[in-house]
């Protein structure tokens, strides 16, 4: 039941940063479009509820990372019992979590907290 | 049993010979799009600011430019990929799930290909 979770969430965190790379896009033309628009997109990744979309975007892209590693790995013929995946399984979230937490620290400037 | 001629039951789900080759495209995006994203986190958080100056400055450097220009592809064609199989998997009425690859396709292309132009710009365009 577990493994089936982390399967599922491979896909749905996959698909969130799909949707994150059309913000990118908008993020890099509103740069090239020139100040004026980059100024108006600025105001719009400082809201609150698109921070919180870029936090979520930072965990999908951890946890599709490590889960990431985990399929190559299984494509490679390793880890594939069942002992093995539920143990890796737990990995990825803890590793995902802790890049995730780490890397909010190291944007807590860039994120607006404590400037 | 079904009456329905065979060709009639698979049109619309792909070439039986494209597996393969998409199989292999996403582990080479993958690989790719990992190890840029990992140089994209490390950048936007070590850059010196976010404001559109900053930006160009570091555009300005080839190979910041060149590995950006890497980190849209792979990630827009392991993206691409990973949509795809999603509306394969779950879209099961054919013709929503044939107007919905194509929509996906053609929305990478667009968004990508936007992304990649301002880079460009940024990179070449006089400073800010």
């Amino acid at each position: 039941m577990y493994t089936m979770v982390l399967s599922i969430s491979h896909r749905i965190s996959g698909v969130f940063q799909s949707a994150g790379l059309l913000l990118l896009a908008a993020w890099l033309v509103a740069a090239a479009a020139g100040e004026p628009a980059y100024e108006h997109a600025s105001g719009w990744f400082a809201l609150p509820w698109v921070k919180l979309v870029l936090v979520g975007w930072l965990a999908a892209f951890w946890y599709h990372f490590f889960a990431g590693l985990r399929h190559l790995a299984w494509d490679a013929g390793k880890g594939l019992d069942k002992a093995s995946a539920r143990r890796s399984g737990a990995w990825v979230v803890v590793l995902a979590v802790l890049a995730t937490v780490g890397c909010l620290l190291a944007a807590l400037p860039l994120l607006g907290v404590g400037s | 049993m079904s009456l329905r001629p065979a060709l009639g039951t698979v049109l619309g789900s792909g070439s039986a010979r494209a597996g393969v080759e998409h199989w292999w495209s996403q582990r080479v995006s993958a690989v790719a799009s990992a190890l840029l994203g990992l140089w994209f986190i490390y950048t936007l958080l070590t850059l010196p600011s976010l404001d559109r100056v900053a930006l160009i400055a570091w555009l300005a450097d080839p190979v910041s430019a060149t590995l950006m220009l890497l980190f849209l592809l792979a990630t827009f064609w392991h993206s691409a990929l990973g949509v795809q199989v999603v509306i394969e998997d779950y879209v099961h009425h054919k013709a929503l799930r044939v107007l919905g690859l194509l929509a996906a396709r053609y929305l990478h292309l667009l968004a990508g290909g936007a992304a990649a132009v301002s880079v460009l710009k940024l990179s070449f365009g006089e400073p800010a």
